[in-house]
């Protein structure tokens, strides 16, 4: 071939080399278990909204949360977010803050009116759920989105359970839970309030063919407690009841509540709010080993309530308490001291966690019971088959979260049992460790703490406590999401390959090697942000 | 209705992309069409920063130069791993001469242009630390001195690689290279000798010198457009690891890039004309160490025995840059 002047030698492509044979360990993408959708009890895909959100495509960040879970507005003022407990990004600098991003989410749903279209053809199954709380909310939706009549009773006058009844307004506004209840009764859900099942039996005669037991924990425990013929000793469950009823219960000018959970403080909050001029929290530990949600004790002191760690009530009088002192011993167990004082006090608020009523379920001997809640196996169904339950009823966490995440699961089993079908859980991929991200990339962001109601103000009316994030905010906030075990398209993989073996398919596509070229050296995965490339053995 | 004030887009400018930005606005190596200047099938050993820093520098030269460069090549790993007759992975013009006189090849072309009438063409002269702190160091001089209009870029390795790890001007003190074993009471390289090149390009008082490294791909390509904004001589000095030689493994190139810029042992700056303009801040600071282990060059360091006295040396060393280019200006106050 004639060559052009001074060109001596034909050239040809170094792409006839394929160095990819050199290769002794290649690259390969992977999508891993981010830690906040390992921890969330509703099973969350929290990466997954939160990247939708990102760009700003909020509706369809919405749409992807509400696959496992109707009520982000609620869950944005009530759950406790252990997805933020685990959130990678605390280790970097603070957690990303989840809970504020879903609850902007479910809010600008309500604002915008965006609606649940139910697509599944009808299957002819009828579903009754006994209990309108959380968890038999969350199970009439999934139900109801897979194309079952679901029918739902419920003693109260009104749906929500504790969520209406337990949890006061200044946390949870009333119209935020009636918008995302009435989300689902729009959806074609059937609710029979006021309608007490007192015998499970009788309601399945009613021709249906599965049930799903949902009715809580609503009775207060009691503690022996000596006390005078006079001493007020109310309980905390009915207080708030009453309170969500519209009915202010007398508690006179100084409460003293007795317990160390989230409902002794609600109790001390709402107590404030009804104009006692004290509350006070009398609990047998330490403010470490209660198991109230720390904001939330943090929020009461703010409001003024006095807190009284390590002491007991050991007899009620009317307008006097006597408390004993206690002392931690080595194993953190709380002893009596002998050492004794009075307190003043016109009302004693006993809140010391609740039982379940199991008098409904008295003519199933097969629904086994142990320890006063009843016993399902994995697929949440009890000893008699078509019967399932969940919730505060059986043996868990007590939470809104858990019970919205029974409901889903017991949805999926419940409709799996239907067609004589086996629910497959899809296998949990490993869960993201922060040591395998590469936290360089992120740049410095610290999370955007809600604004909240100033304490003295808020104490004394029943207006929402904590704010919502402003759309830039969350913006800021869900960008902050560090996306961990699965790639956000960043392009790292993509630039650092000295021998460009990495091919770029595209926004939305992700990216592929070139396994003709690469040599396997590595950097792509020590540079993926997100921990979303493991090198793997080549075979021999 | 996103709202675009926000201007927090996940991943700060340290990653290649980033999808919440505007196209326009990304990197070079984020663009599907960069040119790869220097395309896969090379032979360069894995993990290979030259390479790496090479296709970073190039590519970014072509998109600053509308795609009208010149490359003049020096002998060594960049030119041999890349061209083994009748392969080459050059997308670009490219030619090589001998080992010492690129930038007088450069100087060469850029004349032939110049009598051409072809200002739209840029030249770009390249090789290694060898070929550029030592042997090809005159040619260099007298063309920083004549103001020719060359971009020339050193890949620093920190010694001559391509055949077999020797000593440069370049390489740090305490390194072991196979001209500097690690024995005697003076392990590896001798302290207080070797050149600093960046410096004595600013000596030339030329239109301007950068240095950068592959662990910020950001920063070396504003360095190379902003290069490409003079005429006249200017410099750009960039640090590339290489496992082979460093004794480093082939995944941690950019991480080891990464760690000399946050010990303050490679200091990342721009200079006009003599002066330093701007630095590269250190973000997350780290000693010495963290570097050093990581590279069996200097393993004496830290077995059989640990030499704290020459570690301290090596720090004392970076605090110094760390006070000459500013690179921590809020502990020095001035932020
Ligand atoms: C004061 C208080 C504050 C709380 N705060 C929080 C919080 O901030 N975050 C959080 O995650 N969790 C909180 N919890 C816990 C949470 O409210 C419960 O875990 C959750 O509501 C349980 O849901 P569930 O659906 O299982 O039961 P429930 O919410 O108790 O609902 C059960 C429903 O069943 C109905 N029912 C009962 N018996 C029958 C019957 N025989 N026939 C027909 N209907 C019946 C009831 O009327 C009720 O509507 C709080 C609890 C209390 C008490
Ligand atoms: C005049 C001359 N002397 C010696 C050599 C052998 N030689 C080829 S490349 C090289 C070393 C190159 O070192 P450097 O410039 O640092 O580039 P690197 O290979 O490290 O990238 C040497 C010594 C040569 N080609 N020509
Ligand atoms: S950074 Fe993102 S993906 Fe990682 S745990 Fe936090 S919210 Fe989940
Ligand atoms: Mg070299």
């Amino acid at each position: 071939m004639e060559q052009p002047f001074a060109i001596t030698l034909q050239v040809e492509s170094s792409l006839a080399n394929h160095t990819g044979s050199w290769r002794v360990e290649r690259p390969q993408y992977v999508n891993l278990m981010p830690p906040c959708n390992n921890a969330c009890p509703a099973g969350e895909n929290v990466q997954k909204w939160l990247y939708t959100a990102e760009d700003g495509s909020y509706e369809e960040a919405w749409r992807a949360l509400i696959v496992e879970n109707p009520f982000p507005a609620i869950m944005g003022r009530v759950c406790y977010h252990p997805c933020q407990t685990v959130c990678s990004r605390a280790q970097l600098d603070e957690a990303v803050g989840i809970n504020s991003v879903e609850r902007f989410l479910g809010d600008l749903a309500i604002e915008k009116g965006w609606s649940i279209p139910v697509t599944a053809p009808s299957t002819g199954f009828k579903v009754l759920i006994i209990g309108a709380g959380p968890t038999g909310l969350s199970a009439a939706y999934h139900l109801r989105r897979m194309g079952h009549a679901v029918t739902i009773r419920d003693a109260a006058d009104l749906a929500g359970g504790m969520m209406r009844f337990g949890i006061p307004k200044y946390r949870l506004p009333r119209n935020i839970l009636n918008a995302e209840i009435a989300r689902i009764e729009d959806m074609g859900v059937r609710f029979q309030m006021n309608h007490r099942v007192d015998n499970v039996q009788d309601a399945i005669d009613d021709g249906f063919d599965a049930v799903f037991l949902a009715v809580g924990a609503q009775i207060g425990k009691r503690a022996y407690i000596p006390a005078g013929e006079a001493a007020r000793i109310l309980d905390a469950v009915n207080v708030l009841h009453d309170v969500a009823d519209g009915e202010a219960p007398l508690l006179g000018r100084r409460v003293v509540v007795y317990g160390g959970g989230n409902t002794a403080i609600d109790v001390a909050r709402t107590a404030k709010r009804l104009g006692a001029d004290e509350a006070m929290i009398v609990y047998r530990r330490t403010r470490e080993k209660a198991p109230a949600n720390d904001t939330e004790i943090q929020e009461a002191i703010e409001e003024g309530v006095l807190m009284k760690w390590l002491s007991t009530v050991k007899h009620a009088d009317a307008g006097v308490l006597k408390i004993e002192r206690m002392e931690l011993d080595e194993k953190g167990f709380p002893q009596p001291t002998g050492e004794f004082e009075e307190l003043e006090a016109d009302s004693l608020v006993l809140a010391l966690g609740q039982e379940v009523d199991l008098s409904l379920i008295n003519n199933l001997p097969d629904v086994e019971v142990r320890e006063g809640t009843v016993h399902v196996d994995s697929n949440m169904m009890t000893g008699r088959a078509g019967i399932f339950a969940g919730g505060d009823m059986v043996p868990a966490e007590r939470t809104v979260t858990t019970g919205v995440g029974h409901g889903k699961k017991a949805a999926r089993n419940i409709d799996a049992w239907l067609r004589k079908e086996k629910f497959e859980k899809e296998p949990i991929p490993k869960v993201v460790e922060y040591s395998d991200l590469n936290p360089w990339y992120y740049s410095d962001a610290p999370h955007a703490v809600r604004p909240r109601l100033e304490g003295a103000r808020r104490a004394s009316n029943f207006d929402e406590v904590v704010q919502g994030l402003d759309e830039s905010t969350a913006l800021y906030e869900a960008r902050r999401c560090m996306s961990c075990g699965n790639c956000f398209e960043c392009d790292n993989c993509f630039g650092v390959c000295p021998d460009n073996a990495v091919i770029k398919l595209g926004p939305g596509k992700g990216f592929e090697f070139n396994l003709d070229y690469c040599k396997g050296c590595g950097i792509c995965v020590t540079e993926c942000p997100s921990g979303s490339i493991i090198m793997i053995p080549e075979k021999s | 209705m996103s709202d675009t004030s926000v201007k927090f887009y996940q991943v700060g400018s340290f990653a290649v992309g980033n999808r919440l930005l505007p196209a326009a606005a990304g990197s070079v190596q984020s663009d599907m069409e960069r040119t790869n200047a220097l395309t896969s099938g090379h032979r360069a050993c894995q993990g290979c920063g030259e390479a790496l820093g090479a296709r970073y520098a190039m590519d970014a030269a072509m998109r600053a130069a509308d795609d009208k460069v010149i490359a003049v090549n020096a002998t060594g790993c960049l030119e041999v791993f890349s061209t083994p007759y009748p392969e080459s992975s050059w997308r670009i013009a490219w030619l090589h001469s001998l080992f010492g006189n690129a930038p007088a090849v450069a100087t060469g072309v850029a004349a032939a242009l110049r009598a051409k009438g072809r200002s739209d063409i840029r030249v770009i002269g390249q090789g290694g630390d060898g070929a550029t702190v030592d042997i090809g160091f005159g040619p260099l001089s007298g063309m920083f001195e004549r103001n020719d209009d060359v971009l020339y870029i050193c890949y620093d390795n920190e010694a001559y690689m391509n055949t077999g790890v020797q000593r440069s001007g370049a390489t740090p003190a305490a390194a072991r290279t196979a001209t500097t074993q690690a024995v005697g009471p003076e392990p590896g390289n001798i302290f207080g000798q070797g050149k600093n090149v960046p410096r004595i390009a600013m000596a030339h008082e030329i239109p301007y010198v950068a240095t950068a490294t592959v662990a910020d791909l950001r920063d070396l390509e504003t360095k190379v457009a902003r290069a490409m904004e003079f005429r006249g001589a200017r410099y750009l000095h960039v640090l590339v690891p290489c496992p082979l030689g460093w004794g480093s493994q082939s995944c941690d190139t950019v991480k080891i890039a990464r760690l000399a810029t946050q010990s303050g042992l490679f200091p990342v700056f721009e200079a006009e004309r003599g002066e330093v303009v701007s630095s590269t801040p250190i973000r997350q600071k780290v000693g010495v160490e963290e570097y050093l282990k990581l590279q069996s060059r200097y393993s004496h360091l830290f077995s059989p025995k640990r030499r704290d006295d020459v570690i301290d040396k090596l720090q004392a060393a970076a605090d110094r840059n760390i006070k000459r280019y500013n690179l921590m200006p809020e502990e020095a106050g001035e932020l």
